[in-house]
């Protein structure tokens, strides 16, 4: 993979294709499984994929330990690449990171999709509203996060050393940025108007991780978006079904925009 | 060697009921408050014992748990602060990188000392993984928590001429001014429970005291090693009354006896592991590389299973270990007061030497009388014998 030093950061970064930038952001788990869907978007976009700080070998610097510090991050690394009005994907955790990015900045981003994205708070104080991913057997969280669970989770113990020590990295670094509040912030909800740019939610219509209830509102609490389901897909739609998706995000992207 | 006794005060009366996990997801419907005050005041009469017996006293903590009731660690210490007289007072401990108010902390250990008239030893301890849940706190901060409130609560305890600010990355306030200070000058022992070489140096460089539990036989004597020689690099003389080894210990008037004392207390080692599994690794609690390697292991469970050894290297299942795997594997003392002080000797000479025996007395089903009598004997036959040792 690549690296991209940002200031005193240094990320690895998967870029892939040619045309208008395209900036996605990758959820907390499975990283690898992303490759399938970063290269369907490669086909008609400029793809560039930031490993997140803490995230298999991407260096975090000491107290850089929060979404906020990722979504300046990312506003950085904007300007780094000098990506004007890119398309921002977010996935699960990536979504909360654009969703923050958005916030921020709703000009910098020319139109946004949130795939099973986290990071806002609609239940009460004793619903969950995010499944407590540390609190399940290893069995009912690929059963939550996968339609059909097989074959998407590694062979753990045929990893090589490097390999496991990245999805290491990824499961601390998920941890420091979400365990508390858990994958929210409590005050994101009451910004979301800002996120004014064309926003495409798509949801996995399995996904036992966020239930597609919390993406119909998602959805509502955003001025200018729409909804759309992948039948049999859980948390990770573009995993599973990364050509489906990524024709979604084309269509929403390319079609109705140009 | 000083010798103190230990129990975590489980709720056993559960553990039948109890399925793949003792810990974390249990209903406290499982809970009798009145037999569980039964047992509070059991335990707590053979604690007070000791002070006749001149054996010194330990508690710990833990939560949401069958196999430990004591779920703070001060709370007895309080009681016993006052019904004892002679014996000191170890609390090992406060796990303070899970919770969220350090000068609480300082505040109950100072109140323990000053009625205790000077008799508290402060253990501040990171928790097991499985006390993450509970506290709700971030493991992959939890080392950092950990040591910024220990220095928070030393300083808070030395400082004497009024407030001073801390405004630190977990801790923030602006007016620290613990009452009362405490008894010791400047401050209780500081004591931490480690179970790797890592945290043994870490300990060392700060010249803390480390209680060293059920790392057996084979995995002991690095962690001790470990520990002298940071000590001595940073110019601090690691004499033995920095180390101290945990051991469940049955003595009895036969060697029958001690052996089916110590069985009982086995109960604790077969149950303190049973966890489900997600409870057993939470991300950020070990360091990548370590996480990374039980990742390819077969994950954290297998990893726990294959942690008490026998001499010669041979894993043994600690669910099912029997009396003399646990001898075998250095976790049991137990037999004739000689058999208990022969194993012990041997155990000591093994490891370089050590200061404190943490002896757990009572653990699992072993009830009232037979503990007394466990300890009654451990005093009159063993603890003579052992003062010479690791002074």
């Amino acid at each position: 993979m690549e690296r991209i030093q940002i200031g005193e950061i240094s990320l690895e970064m998967l870029t892939a294709g040619e045309g208008s930038p395209l900036l996605f952001l990758h959820g907390g788990d499975y990283f690898a499984q992303n490759r399938e869907f970063v290269d369907r978007l490669a086909q008609h976009w400029r793809v560039v994929v930031p490993r997140h700080p803490g995230f298999g070998g991407s260096e975090r610097p000491d107290g850089f330990r929060t979404v906020h510090d990722l979504a300046y991050l990312y506003l950085d690394l904007l300007d780094r690449l000098d990506l004007r009005k890119p398309v921002l994907v977010g996935s699960s955790f990536g979504g909360w990171i654009a969703l923050e990015i958005c916030v921020r900045c709703p000009e910098r981003i020319e139109r946004l999709v949130l795939v099973d994205s986290v990071g806002v708070k609609f239940g009460g104080r004793e619903d969950q509203d995010i499944a407590d991913i540390y609190a399940l057997s290893d069995e009912a969280l690929l059963r939550r996060t996968f339609f059909d669970p097989a074959g998407w989770a590694p062979e753990y113990t045929r990893l090589d050393d490097a390999e496991a020590l990245a999805i290491a990295r990824d499961r601390e670094a998920t941890a420091l940025y979400g365990w508390r509040p858990y994958m929210h912030n409590p005050g994101l909800r009451r910004w979301l108007h800002r996120v004014r740019m064309p926003t495409l939610v798509i949801w996995g219509e399995n996904d036992g991780i966020v239930a597609p209830d919390y993406g119909w509102k998602l959805c509502r609490a955003l001025p200018n978006a729409r909804l759309e389901l992948i039948p049999e897909a859980g948390h990770y739609p573009h995993v599973e079904h990364p050509g489906k998706v990524a024709d979604a995000v084309d269509h929403f992207a390319r079609g109705e925009a140009r | 060697m000083k010798v103190w006794h230990f129990s975590e005060m489980a709720y056993h009366p559960a553990w039948p009921q109890l399925g793949d996990s003792y810990r974390v997801i249990i209903p406290s419907r499982l809970y009798d408050p009145k037999i569980g005050a039964d047992l509070y005041h059991r335990y707590l009469d053979e604690w007070a014992l000791c002070d006749e017996l001149g054996i010194n006293i330990m508690t710990n903590e833990h939560h949401a748990t069958a196999t430990c009731s004591d779920a703070v660690c001060t709370i007895p210490m309080a009681i016993l602060a006052r019904e004892t007289k002679k014996v000191r007072l170890l609390a090992l401990g406060m796990p303070i990188g899970n919770r969220n108010d350090p000068i609480r902390v300082a505040e109950e250990y100072a109140m323990i000392d000053v009625i205790s008239r000077g008799r508290l030893e402060m253990g501040f301890v990171k928790g097991v993984p499985f006390e993450i849940s509970p506290a709700n706190t971030n493991p992959a901060e939890l080392s950092e928590r950990f040591w910024e409130a220990h220095d928070l609560i030393l300083k808070a305890m030395t400082s004497l001429d009024g407030p001073f600010n801390w405004e630190g990355t977990h801790f923030h306030y602006r007016q620290v001014n613990v009452w009362p200070r405490p008894y010791q000058e400047p401050h209780p022992p500081v004591w931490t429970p480690v179970g790797s070489p890592g945290s043994a140096i870490e300990a060392a460089a700060r010249g803390i005291v480390i209680g060293v539990l059920n790392t057996g036989w084979v995995r002991t004597p690095a962690i001790f090693e470990a520990y002298r020689s940071k000590a001595r690099e940073v110019g601090r003389d690691p004499t033995p009354d920095r180390l101290a080894y945990m051991a469940l210990i049955g003595v009895g008037e036969t060697r029958e006896e001690g052996r089916r004392r110590a069985d009982q207390i086995l109960g604790y080692s077969r149950t303190s592991g049973i966890v489900a599994p997600q409870f057993a690794n939470p991300p950020g609690y070990v360091a990548p590389g370590a996480a990374a390697q039980m990742l390819k292991t077969g994950g954290a469970m297998a990893a726990r299973a294959t942690r008490v050894q026998t001499k010669d290297g041979r894993p043994i299942n600690p669910r099912t270990m029997s009396v003399d795997e646990a001898i075998d594997a250095g976790l049991v003392f137990a037999g004739t007061a000689d058999d208990v002080f022969d194993q012990l000797r041997a155990f000591y000479d093994h490891v370089g030497g050590f200061g404190h025996l943490l002896m757990m007395g009572q653990g699992g089903l072993l009830d009232h009388e037979e503990t007394v009598a466990n300890l009654k004997l451990f005093s009159r036959e063993v603890l003579p014998r052992v003062a010479d040792l690791g002074v």
